[in-house]
């Protein structure tokens, strides 16, 4: 009885957990409209458009990967579907006046997700894992193939461009500046993100991740773990749909990049680095990786080799990504125990960057004899000036590397420890109330 | 047409056997470790690239000797250093780990040699052709890549099925507790077929490199094929793999050299339909096709058998 009662939680406590979750959402979309006022830039415009976007469809991707347990290797065959059919609803709209504006756009992006997602669905959704994986592989290349065959749908290599300005004008909004479209990108954003939030709270949801869990006990207690995937698989091509759609209107084309691989894998990277098992992970990964793709190319020549080995190190070191990384210290916050934790994490973290420095230093330094070998030695990545023929540079990035390895592993062995005594004495205290 | 039959039939087994070389060890690997490994391509492009960069210091069969090892090296480090560590994870994780791989080897790949294709030549000793049948000069590279994959498909079978090592592999592939318990180093064997299985891989790299291209792609043209052949064979299967190996490969050199359409078949399109989008599928060759067959056909196998053609389980 005691538990009962202890477990239902009094009304105050009640209304501020409303006041709480209301809260974000009200702070999300004023933080929406007042960005674009600190960042006015056309540049810093177009990134806050990208990260939308990315939002939306790593949001998206998380239903299958994240929530139900489905790997997909294809999952830019939505997106890209949304993007070609919302380019060429703006064609044949602009061309025939009809009354549609823009806005309404993105719609008919999701609503060609969600109707090839029915269609390919089906077949795919049979079984969860590997086999899934591997079908959605294929199905993906059988798309971006005929992409390239298909030429008067898909224009080619060349793609389909349209004008997004030639629309049904409301209020005057002509959609021509990137503010306007930056406005569009937000407000999609904040639709979708609250609907998916929505649907991760339905009774659907839940029966996701119970799929995603322990499939035959689903089917013990009566539901087709099948029809589960498949509706989830739906829902998920749908809001990839929205997503193309705005990639479309937002680069005003739509070629067969936005299907194929690099798609597929770049949104596997960005839900994966910032954590599937949270709602806010896709979230933190698409701005982290959309971020780091646009400032890592300015740095340095072979950006999308740190990115690939940024996503091997998450896989094998922090497999809750980003946000998983973050949550884990919440109980130990909660005990009042992270001071326990913190000087571990400055001595091990000293290491661990003097290795990440040599290992950059010495990549840095074989790319510049592999890539450019005529070139002078003397060259600048990361903002840092170095001349890579150096003995000195060389003698330096391998003491890094291999000292700071040595030395991490020992420092990450303290940092374990930290971790046991932070959570022995919240297990005393618990052991003693 | 019985020329272009028989060239083609040749082409294909080539072609077939080649896939077999990376599909085995992919299967093996899949039914032991229960991991895809979806950097399997990758190897074989590690093996080209090897080859072509020993094959430029020593020579070609020094090449063909050491690059193999080379890149079975690295993959067993993989697997030790690797993919032990995410096993704990399960196996989306691991699949996850070795995507990540995959894509972490091109760049790297990229960085060393460049994204055009380098000169990797078929070596002089080998540069004649070795008959000439209807006019055709068949060449005696394609014939030795025929022999390599040939012998390294029996030496394969009789070592699975007829030796100690072949006995536990096979055994291990179905419970391996119990081959732990009876003292084998479980840890080891795996490691190990991990390593045979990217050397082969390797292997079809260097024989395939100086007559196909070697260019920083070729492991992503050819990852999601072989991904086909394995499921298409049924997974775990190795006879599966084989059959589906030799299947693609037919497949896909006799669709390459068709050129019929379906104008050419019925005629051409009426004047109302040439713009539009039914021209597109009116006019495309077979020739044109012939990359996406071997998509058709996976899903055309997951809806109606879903084990694949020789397989046993259900994927």
């Amino acid at each position: 009885m005691s538990e009962l009662t202890s477990r239902v939680a009094p009304a105050s406590s009640r209304a501020i957990e409303k006041f709480k979750f209301y809260g974000v959402w009200v702070a999300a979309a004023i933080l929406l409209v007042v960005l674009p006022r600190m960042f006015g830039s056309g540049g810093s415009l177009t990134t806050f458009s990208l990260i939308g976007i990315s939002i939306i469809f790593s949001l998206s991707y998380n239903i299958l990967l994240g929530q139900t347990g489905m790997l997909s290797f294809g999952h830019a065959v939505y997106y890209g579907l949304g993007g070609f059919l919302a380019i060429h609803a703006i064609n044949i709209i602009g061309f025939n006046k009809l009354p549609i504006p823009l806005p309404l756009v993105p719609l008919i992006g999701g609503l060609t997700g969600l109707l090839f997602a029915a269609l390919l669905g089906w077949v795919s959704t049979q079984r969860a894992g590997t086999a899934f994986a591997m079908i959605s592989l294929g199905i993906a290349e059988l798309i971006a193939s005929s992409a390239l065959i298909l030429r008067t749908f898909f224009g080619g290599e060349a793609g389909i461009s349209a004008n997004r300005t030639k629309l049904l004008r409301l209020f005057d909004w002509s959609f021509g500046p990137q503010i306007q479209i930056y406005y569009l990108v937000a407000a999609w954003t904040l639709l979708t993100v609250a609907a998916m939030y929505a649907l991760t709270r339905t009774p659907l949801g839940r029966m996701c991740n119970a799929v995603r869990d322990n499939p035959e006990r689903v089917q013990f207690v009566g539901y087709n773990p099948h029809v589960v995937r498949y509706l989830a698989f739906c829902f998920s091509g749908f809001f990839a749909g929205i997503a193309g759609a705005l990639a479309a209107i937002n680069f005003e084309i739509a070629n067969s990049a936005y299907l194929g691989a690099g798609q597929s894998g770049s949104v596997l990277f960005a839900t994966y680095i910032g954590g599937v098992g949270f709602f806010v992970g896709p979230i933190v990964g698409a701005i982290f990786v959309t971020v780091l793709s646009l400032g890592l190319s300015d740095l340095t020549q072979v950006w999308q080799l740190y990115f690939g080995l940024i996503f091997i190190a998450v896989v094998l070191y922090a497999p809750g990504g980003i946000t998983g990384l973050v949550m884990m210290h919440r109980p130990v916050v909660k005990a009042g125990t992270l001071h326990k934790v913190l000087p571990s994490y400055v001595i091990a973290f000293v290491p661990t960057l003097a290795m990440i420095a040599g290992l950059m230093l010495a990549i840095e330094t074989i790319v510049h004899y592999t890539v450019n070998p005529g070139d002078d030695s003397h060259i600048k990545a990361f903002g840092v000036s170095f001349d890579a023929a150096s003995r000195y540079i060389w003698t330096m990035a391998t003491t890094l590397l291999i000292g700071g390895f040595w030395l991490a592993r020992k420092t990450w062995i303290w940092v374990g420890r930290a971790w046991d005594e932070a959570n022995s004495g919240e297990r005393e205290k618990g052991a003693a109330a | 047409m019985l020329e272009l039959i028989v060239i083609s039939a040749l082409n294909g087994v080539l072609f077939g056997m080649l896939l077999f070389l990376m599909a085995s060890g992919l299967t093996v690997i899949f039914s032991m470790l229960g991991v895809l490994n979806f950097a399997h391509a990758s190897f074989y492009m590690l093996g080209a690239f090897f080859g072509f960069q020993i094959s430029r210091w020593f020579g070609f069969w020094p090449a063909l000797l050491f690059a193999p090892p080379l890149a079975g090296a690295i993959g067993a480090g993989v697997e030790r250093f690797g993919l032990r560590r995410v096993h704990k994870n399960g196996h989306v994780a691991e699949l996850l780990f070795t995507f990540g791989l995959a894509f972490a080897i091109e760049e790297v790949v990229q960085i060393i040699w460049g994204k055009s294709p380098v000169d990797f030549r078929v070596p002089a000793s080998l540069d004649f052709s070795a008959f000439t049948i209807f006019s055709t000069n068949y060449p005696a590279y394609k014939m030795f890549m025929l022999l390599v994959s040939i012998a390294i498909f029996a030496s394969l079978l009789i070592t699975l099925k007829k030796t100690r090592i072949g006995l536990i592999v096979q055994a291990a592939l179905t419970h391996p507790h119990m081959v732990g318990h009876l003292g084998h180093n479980v840890g080891r064997i795996f490691m190990l077929v991990f390593g045979v299985g990217t050397a082969l891989a390797a292997v079809a790299g260097v024989i395939a490199g100086p007559a196909l291209v070697t260019q920083s792609n070729m492991a992503g043209l050819l990852g999601p094929i072989l991904f086909v052949v394995v499921v298409v064979g049924g997974l775990g299967s190795l006879p599966g793999a084989f059959v589906a190996s030799l299947l693609i490969g037919l497949v896909q050199t006799f669709a390459v050299s068709m050129n019929g359409s379906l104008s050419s078949a019925f005629g051409p399109l009426g004047a109302d339909y040439a713009a539009t989008w039914l021209a597109d599928i009116w006019n495309v060759t077979v020739a044109q096709i012939a990359p996406i067959m071997p998509y058709v056909l996976l899903v055309l196998i997951l809806t109606f058998r879903p084990m694949g053609l020789l397989g046993t389980r259900e994927t």
